[in-house]
This record gives structure tokens, C-alpha cells and sequence, in this order.
């Protein structure tokens, strides 16, 4: 009995790597239709659970996409912080544009805009509304404007704060104003409301393991019989595992491409009410949607949690599945 | 072929199923195992298979010492034990074809050669005509032929059966046996769980039995002998 059992030949069967990558290939392309198969004879309670999916997904997926468009929002009005120097009503026009040369030598300042109080004036009753009341008046009642963007060096609160109290210190300056603090609070609302959403995706991504975990599981509980045959002809953990994490990922698919659908139902339901608000500020801001990339990162997310979630369920359960 | 070294099992709960046995069953042999329900005899298969592990003495099968495997590697050892149960352990959600394919599509074995071998099996135990029906529609002896072929078909240098005739009438009985006779002139070492009698008899093998968990009897039964 010392004798190698494999070395007998004939009898004995024997597969080269080429078939067992063939039948590996094989039993993947098997497992998957088979899993399809088994979820598409259900197809009410396979749908309830991609939906919760889908839901889980599309929530956070719609508010980054919110917070996206917010962002955007911002960076179209205002994104560098600009200095608004109104100067003394009457000022001279000689004394005014030597000021602006001076301001236009300094190193700190990128660029330099005038609005004298006429174009001001007329600005002010082209886009206002308030045309008839303006005319009524005898005097233009607007100061001259200088609009002073800052160099793109001058990054730093303290930096601005600094040139703008250079500008305040010239006698024809009446009032600066540097309008940037909405900025800065809509940036750091943002960076809030990013992290929020992140916790909440954490939170419903959590729940979305646990729901295609519980189904695995219902289902590894339903084919016990299989399994213990499988195991008893000598099946791997792998070949028994295959065909459950394929219903995880069909879960993943169907549940991240009904996330897609929805989101994109509500960006296409919003897109109109949002082009008619923009309108009113003179704007042509468009909503943006998840696009195809966005589409193909959320399938991927709802795949990879599908999977996950049916790996987590088999490793736990499978083991404790054995012949006896 | 099967060779065990002073092998006792105990169970978890105290109960000592196996105790001290020690036998060789040579390749090509065949060979009964016998004994009361409770004897040992399941113990003893489920050691061959894996399914439970010694607490005591080795088991080497194939020149392989079971004790020494990992649990990676039980799934192909099983693949060179062939086994027939007696409640068959056949798979009701797919064909006779199907399950007698399953362990070729577990061992991987090529598409093409998967139908040529499951056909040669189903015709050694004469079910050919039968491969697409469901094996819920069959007879017991015909389910216990899918069993058998099922365990055949990949060609294993082992095939063990616990009471493979067991819910059979005679007729049917002899039919298996020859079918097991057949596979031994083969080549295959063929171990038989079973308590009919007159079946061993017939057979003319060599008898292991088992009482109380220790083997107490080894060789050919003589006319009209009862072993235990």
C-alpha cells in the first residue's frame, strides 16, 4: 500500500490545468445565469430587495449630487473674494485716476474695474426695475466704484483684511467692503453637509449589508440539501460559495441600476423649477445629474456592497453546514 | 486501500462509537462490514470520508495518512471516495443527468467530456433512457442506481455504500450487488455497509463485523454462518 494513488493512470481520472480553467470559467458563467435564474422566479420579492438597494443608495447619492450643484452655485457668483471700494460722492475725476494708477502699480492687486456713478446709474436702472423712481431724482445719488480683485496669492483672510485697510486709509475712500464671508460660510456649510452626507451613506450602506446578508442567508438556508451534497462529492468552499455571492453581486446590478433610475427621475423632475428660478437672477444654471460616470460608480458601490454583504453571510453560515 | 491503525472514536457527548480498530482492506478488494445498528459501522465510513475525525489511531487511504490533511484538502479526498447512501442524497431541483454530473462539474472536468461519462454511467446501471426525467419520479431502486452511478462516474479507486440494498426487495437487491461486483472487477476496492445475511453470503466476500465499536470478525463467511 505504499503505492502513489495518482501514479496507477489509466483508471484513474486526470485533469490538466486547461480543463479545470475551462470548467472554472464553466461553473462561474453557470453559477451566474443560475443565480439570475433563481432571482428572476421570485420577482416581487427580488425587486422589494433591490429596492431597498436602490433607496439606501439613492439617498446619499442625491445629496452629494445637491451639494454638487450648491458648490457650483457658489463658484459661478463668487469664487475669489473681490474688494468694493466706494469712494467719496463728488470726488474729482483727476484725484480718482490717480488713485487707480496707484492701486494699479501695487503688486497685491490683480485687476482693477471702474464704474463711474453714471454707469452705475444706468446698471442700476436697466437691471432694477426701479427705472422711474432713479429718473425722479435730481442728483445721481451713487458713489464712484472701484472693484479690486485681489492677486491669486492673496488667499489668506488676514492677507485681504490687510489690503483692505491700505485701500480705507486714502482720504477719497469712503466705505471698503470685501464681500467674501458668504464665501467662507458656504464652503465651510459644504464641508458640513459632505461629511453628514458620508455618515449617512456609512449608515445606509451598513443597512444594505445587513438586508442582502439576511437574504443570503435565507437562501443558504433553503438550499441546505445542496450544499451537504456538494460538500459530500467533494466540492470546494469556493465551488458552494460561488452561486450565493452571485446573488449578491445580481442584487448589486439590479439594485444600483434602479439607484440610477431614481436619482435620475428626481434631477429630471427638479431640472425644470430650478432653470425657471435661475431665470430670475439672470442665470442659465443648469441642475447636473449623476451623468455616466456618477451612474457607474453608484452601480459599482451597490455591487460592491452586494457582495460584500453575500460574503460576510456565507463565511458565517456556510461552515455550519456539514455532512453527518 | 483503506488501512486502520488502532482507531477509536468518541463522541463529544462520551459516546465511544469506534474502540481500538484495526484492519487493511488491499486495492481491488471487496469487502462487507456488518454488525448491529450502533456497531460502528456509519463511524467507520464517515471516518473514510472525512466527515469525522479519529480521537484516536490513523486511518491512511490511498497511501494517504487522513490525519495529516488540512480542511482545505478534504474536498479532494472525497473526490477519490465514491459513496452510496442509502437515503440516495439525490438533488430533486434538477435532472438524473444533472446530479449524476454534479462531481465531474466539481472536479472540472471539460463540457464535452461531462455528457460522454455521465451517459457511460447512467447506461453501466441501465437508467440511459431515464437521464432528463427528475429523480423525484423514480422508484427507490432506481434512485439508488442514479446514487450509485453518481458515485462511479468520476472514476474513484474507493467506492463505499451504507446499506445500499436496504429498502430494496431481493430481486432488486442482487441487481445492485452484481452492479458492485462488476465495479470491483474493475479495479475499484468496494466497501458495503449492510446487515442482510443472506446477500453476503451469496456474495462469497470477505466480512468485516463490527460489535460495539470493536471489530470482531475477519473473513469469508461459511454456509450458514452468522457473524455476532
Amino acid at each position: 500500500m505504499n503505492r502513489d494513488p495518482v501514479a496507477r493512470g489509466a483508471r484513474h481520472s486526470r485533469i490538466g490545468f486547461a480543463d479545470h480553467w475551462q470548467a472554472w470559467h464553466q461553473h462561474h458563467r453557470a453559477s451566474a445565469l443560475d443565480s439570475f435564474g433563481r432571482l428572476a422566479d421570485t420577482p416581487l420579492q427580488t425587486l422589494m430587495t433591490a429596492l431597498v438597494v436602490a433607496i439606501a443608495l439613492a439617498l446619499p447619492a442625491t445629496l452629494l449630487l445637491a451639494l454638487g450643484n450648491v458648490q457650483r452655485v457658489g463658484e459661478r457668483w463668487d469664487s475669489s473674494p473681490k474688494i468694493t471700494v466706494f469712494l467719496k460722492l463728488g470726488s474729482q475725476e483727476t484725484a480718482i485716476n490717480g488713485f487707480r494708477d496707484t492701486l494699479q502699480g501695487m503688486p497685491e492687486i490683480e485687476e482693477l474695474e471702474y464704474i463711474s456713478p453714471e454707469q452705475a446709474l444706468q446698471s442700476f436702472q436697466s437691471q432694477s426695475g426701479f427705472s422711474e423712481a432713479l429718473t425722479a431724482l435730481e442728483n445721481n445719488p451713487l458713489p464712484p466704484t472701484l472693484v479690486v480683485t485681489p492677486a491669486p496669492a492673496m488667499s489668506a483672510p488676514a492677507q485681504l483684511d490687510a489690503l483692505r485697510q491700505r485701500i480705507a486709509g486714502d482720504a477719497l475712500v469712503d466705505d471698503v467692503s470685501l464681500d467674501m464671508d458668504w464665501v467662507r460660510r458656504l464652503n465651510a456649510i459644504m464641508t458640513l453637509g459632505k461629511q453628514l452626507v458620508m455618515g449617512l451613506a456609512g449608515l445606509l450602506g451598513l443597512g444594505v449589508l445587513l438586508v442582502i446578508g439576511n437574504t443570503i442567508r435565507l437562501e443558504i438556508e433553503s438550499r441546505r440539501e445542496e450544499i451537504v451534497v456538494i460538500k459530500l462529492v467533494g466540492g470546494t468552499d469556493g465551488f458552494v460559495r460561488r452561486p450565493f455571492l452571485y446573488t449578491g453581486f445580481w442584487y448589486g446590478v439590479i439594485g444600483g441600476l434602479l439607484s440610477c433610475l431614481l436619482v435620475s427621475v428626481g434631477v429630471a423632475s427638479l431640472g425644470g423649477p430650478v432653470r425657471t428660478l435661475a431665470a430670475t437672477y439672470q442665470d442659465t444654471f443648469v441642475l447636473h445629474g449623476l451623468g455616466f460616470v456618477g451612474c457607474v460608480a453608484l452601480v459599482i458601490c451597490c455591487i460592491a456592497l452586494g457582495l460584500l454583504g453575500a460574503w460576510l453571510a456565507v463565511g458565517r453560515h456556510l461552515s455550519a453546514i456539514e455532512p453527518r | 486501500m483503506i488501512e486502520f491503525h488502532n482507531v477509536s472514536k468518541r463522541y463529544p457527548n462520551g459516546y465511544e462509537a469506534l474502540t481500538g480498530v484495526t484492519l487493511q482492506v488491499d486495492e481491488a478488494e471487496m469487502v462487507f462490514l456488518t454488525g448491529h445498528s450502533g456497531a460502528g459501522k456509519s463511524t467507520l465510513m464517515k471516518l473514510i470520508m472525512l466527515i469525522e475525525r479519529p480521537s484516536q489511531g490513523q486511518v491512511v487511504i490511498g497511501g494517504r495518512n487522513l490525519n495529516r490533511l488540512r480542511s482545505g484538502q478534504i474536498p479532494f479526498h472525497r473526490r477519490q471516495v465514491g459513496v452510496v447512501f442509502q437515503n440516495h442524497q439525490l438533488l430533486f431541483d434538477r435532472s438524473v443527468f444533472d446530479n449524476v454530473a454534479l462531481p465531474l462539474q466539481i472536479a472540472g472536468v471539460h463540457q464535452r467530456e461531462v455528457g460522454r461519462r455521465v451517459r457511460a454511467a447512467l447506461d453501466k446501471v441501465g437508467l440511459l433512457e431515464r437521464e432528463r426525467v427528475n429523480p423525484i419520479t423514480l422508484s427507490g431502486g432506481e434512485q439508488q442506481r442514479v446514487g450509485i452511478a453518481r458515485a462511479v462516474v468520476n472514476k474513484p479507486p474507493v467506492l463505499l455504500a451504507d446499506e445500499p440494498t436496504g429498502n430494496l426487495d431481493p430481486n432488486l437487491s442482487s441487481d445492485i450487488m452484481q452492479l458492485f461486483r462488476e465495479f470491483n472487477q474493475v479495479g475499484v476496492t468496494v466497501l458495503i455497509a449492510s446487515h442482510d445475511w443472506s446477500l453476503i453470503r451469496s456474495m462469497g466476500a470477505r466480512v468485516l463485523t463490527l460489535e460495539q465499536g470493536q471489530l470482531v470478525h475477519d473473513g469469508v463467511l461459511v454456509q450458514g454462518e452468522v457473524p455476532a
